[in-house]
């Protein structure tokens, strides 16, 4: 099966170009086994991975023009020739690897931990399994940064608007009955870019591997902040 | 070019559950603490830990840390360390208080408290009913909690050194660890991070087999640094398979699938392990039921048409319960072996999942070496998690006890690195960095040789079939000298990659040789014990043998010297637990 891949090294390449690989495929196969057979064919070929099933969230990457997670895309899945790129709109460190530093500015701005006032039991903060169930679907995000990279508005504004993801996880931890901080967070994510740079044009929700819906979260922030206004 | 340097307090190396608890006791002191990983840290292997965390909090059935106690003790086949064992156990209830505090999503009962689920090798009241004693989050209880602690680091300002490659140790001429040489994998360049105290908590070495539930990071490259400074590798023949991997790819599937009433089938649709434990039956211990099916599909009662595996059912628990409680493996179902377990048996088959020998460490994860008659603490330096052998797995670790032992042993030794903080550091020692810049730039050289993949396909499949599940003696001689003999070829390996920018060809070559390293001591502690024990299973020996062997193994890289020391029977406060014969 044909592989184009994006190489690039900035000690010998002024820019990034497609390289063409023949990849023997087998039933079963993922794109990260394939992407490991282009490094055996070339160990100058380089790209982040890790655990393999689809939890660790290092491999994403830009197949066939959409934002994937490597190990758990289906080679058979994938129109021939399969194209790989790196994530759209970060600055590229080397081939398929970016850089991600803004992506993780953008998560760690939004508080990302569970603020509590009250002194602390000497058992666990009881939780109704109702409440609980409010988090399914938040917590399981594990960071890949699909969403974010394939979001124009993140593409137009890294720097100033969170981004799915990080919206994402500020709606989790608002969504968290334990949680003590909602005025805080929603004071903080005032302003035209930070929440309010999403068009929901919902790219994140079609891309995200582990399919989770950060643009319902972003809405119900934004009906949240309403229903504090009124 | 002078070698840039960094001075902290305090070195972590390694950002999993182990390396995160640590560092996140440095919150709201004046220490100053870093944090190096090779991979952003919520990448760590801990996030791939599914099944939950044990802790006698009773919140489902009576409880109490004493039965955890005896249930770890009998697990580990009576080799774990009593005194470290009770600590963990009476310690578990609050680091679970503590991380649900932290944030953590656990799954919950009606009555608000943690939900908790049965795994294998739990009972209550010294060995009768079965317990329920794993603290629950779905099936990602592992990326629950290492989010969290993320989480807790970010809001306690860690200082991260995220994507830097640990080379070597850097110590003194009286062995006191002076931190470390590390590697910023984004640009190539060297950088020397001295610390008072340096802990290790880079995790398992499970890349060493060829099929494994392991990430392609966990090179056990703490317990190689820990060996290339002198330090022996303690109890690295118990290797634990997990029983249940998706057949012929190894990805986990928890043992939280038994838990929740999950069963294995044979060809015949026999619910075999009736026959193997009938007590426990399926939530027997790991290595009871590894050994159950591979004898399963040795005698022909495999499934599938080449009868090299068996199967796992669950689809009578429902959708609505393998939704709540088991999305992940699920998912992982239909994606991996194209079975959706809702409706179908998974087929499974023993993977290499988990190293419960490591660094030798006392209970407080400082790091602990011979000594004439007794032991010595290597000054300025800690292990905790997978790395470490504080010998709380003994023989066979129990599940729900791996995620325990990083929290708890973590927490330990970030408490003690603070409390017993130098004042000063120790002048550093310019030979030692020396040796580890040569490790490095070992890997500059040009020209002809043996690729870093040939090798290593040839190691993993030698370790594969010599110091897997099956340990005669003449399989294991022989692999012991095959691999001596690869260590041999590392020597000829040459790189065709000399670009500085985010080159993982030499990270893998440097991983490598730490696969390498562990993979000689576990092959070689292997070969040395004649007998049966936990994990480590020999025909040619098929008996526990308490009277001689009732010891711990410790390797040393120097020479591969096989050293013995005796296992600490006597707990903190309550009666030992003598050695019984163990069944389920």
């Amino acid at each position: 099966m044909k592989f184009r891949i994006s190489r690039y090294n900035p000690d010998v390449d002024s820019e990034p170009y497609m390289q063409e690989f023949d990849i023997e495929v087998s039933r079963g196969m993922m794109l990260r086994d394939a992407l490991l057979e282009v490094k055996r064919q070339d160990e100058t070929f380089n790209f982040r991975h890790s655990c393999g099933e689809g939890v660790c969230g290092s491999d994403g990457v830009n197949v066939n023009g959409t934002n994937k997670l490597a190990c758990i895309t289906a080679i058979a899945d994938l129109k021939e020739p399969v194209e790989v790129r790196p994530f759209p709109g970060r600055p590229i460190i080397r081939d398929l690897v970016v850089d991600m530093s803004q992506f993780y500015q953008q998560y760690k701005a939004v508080d990302p931990w569970l603020v509590r006032e009250d002194p602390m039991p000497e058992q666990e903060i009881l939780q109704s399994p109702e409440d609980r169930d409010k988090l399914d679907g938040l917590y399981e995000c594990i960071m890949c940064g699909c969403c974010s990279t394939s979001c124009p508005s993140f593409w137009w504004n890294p720097e100033k608007f969170h981004g799915p993801q990080a919206l994402l996880s500020a709606w989790r931890f608002l969504a968290d009955s334990r949680d003590q901080a909602t005025d805080e967070r929603l004071d903080k994510l005032e302003g035209p870019y930070k929440l309010f740079r999403c068009h929901t044009i919902m790219n994140c929700v079609e891309v995200c591997p582990k399919g989770l819906n950060p643009t319902q979260a972003i809405g119900n922030i934004k009906n949240l902040m309403l229903k504090k206004a009124i | 070019m002078a070698l840039n340097k960094r001075r902290f307090d305090a070195l972590i190396i390694g950002a999993g559950g182990a390396g995160l608890n640590a560092a996140v006791q440095f919150a709201n002191t004046n220490a100053r603490v870093a944090v190096v990983s090779k991979v952003f840290p919520t990448r760590s292997h801990t996030v791939a830990a599914q099944g939950g965390v044990n802790a006698a909090l009773a919140n489902v059935m009576p409880d109490n840390w004493h039965w955890h106690m005896f249930d770890t003790v009998k697990g580990s086949d009576y080799l774990g360390d009593q005194d470290s064992i009770e600590y963990m156990c009476r310690e578990a209830i609050p680091t679970v208080y503590e991380l649900e505090h932290n944030g953590v999503p656990f799954s919950r009962l009606d009555n608000g408290k943690i939900y908790q689920r049965a795994f294998g090798g739990q009972s209550q009241n010294f060995g009768g009913a079965q317990a329920a004693r794993t603290c629950a989050a779905a099936d990602r209880t592992g990326h629950a909690i290492l989010h969290s602690l993320y989480q807790q680091n970010v809001r306690a300002r860690t200082h991260f050194f995220d994507e830097y490659f640990a080379i070597d140790l850097i110590r003194d001429n009286e062995g006191a660890i002076l931190g470390a040489l590390v590697l910023e994998i984004e640009t190539g360049e060297p950088l020397l991070i001295e610390a008072k105290a340096t802990v290790l908590a880079t995790g398992g070495c499970g890349q060493v087999f060829r099929t494994t539930s392991n990430a392609h990071i966990n090179t056990g490259d703490g317990m190689a640094m820990a060996l290339r400074a002198g330090v022996p590798l303690m109890d690295m023949e118990f290797y634990q398979f997990h029983p249940t991997g998706i057949a012929g790819k190894g990805m986990l599937i928890t043992e939280g699938v038994r838990g929740e009433g999950g069963y294995l089938i044979n060809k015949d649709g026999e619910r075999f392990m009736e026959r193997y434990a009938p007590n426990a039956k399926d939530l027997a211990s790991r290595d009871v039921v590894s050994r159950a099916i591979v004898t399963e599909v040795k005698e022909g009662r495999g499934c599938g048409p080449n009868g090299d595996h068996v199967l796992l059912k669950l689809d009578h628990l429902g959708e609505e319960i393998i939704q709540k409680r088991l999305p992940g493996i699920r998912e992982s179902g239909k994606i991996f072996a194209g079975v959706d377990a809702a409706v179908e048996p998974l087929p499974v088959f023993p993977t290499a999942h988990y190293i419960m020998g490591g660094i030798p460490t006392d209970r407080y994860g400082r790091v602990i070496v011979p000594h004439g008659s007794g032991e010595e603490v290597v000054p300025g330096l800690y292990a905790a998690g997978e790395a470490a052998c504080v010998s709380v797995h003994g023989a066979n670790r129990l599940g729900g006890n791996s995620l325990l032992d990083i929290l708890v042993f973590g927490r330990a030794a970030g408490l003690h690195v603070l409390d017993n903080m130098e004042e000063h550091h120790r002048p550093m020692n310019e030979d030692s960095v020396d040796q580890a810049m040569q490790s490095l730039q070992r890997w500059d050289r040009k020209g002809d040789g043996l690729s870093v993949r040939e090798l290593r396909d040839e190691f993993r499949k030698t370790m594969e079939d010599h110091a897997g599940v099956f340990r005669t003696e003449e399989i294991m001689s022989e692999g012991v000298e095959k691999i001596k003999a690869l260590r041999k070829k590392m020597d000829d390996v040459v790189l065709t990659d000399h670009s500085k920018v985010f080159n993982t060809a030499r990270i893998e070559a440097l991983e490598l040789q730490n696969l390498m390293d562990c993979g000689i001591a576990l092959a070689a502690s292997a070969l040395a014990r004649k007998e049966s024990r936990g994990a480590h299973s020999r025909p040619d020996y098929p008996d526990r043998n308490d009277a001689e062997w009732m010891k711990h193994s410790l390797y040393y890289l120097e020479g591969d010297r096989i050293d013995f020391k005796p296992v600490q029977t006597k707990p903190l406060t309550v009666d030992s637990f003598p050695p019984k014969e163990r069944v389920y």
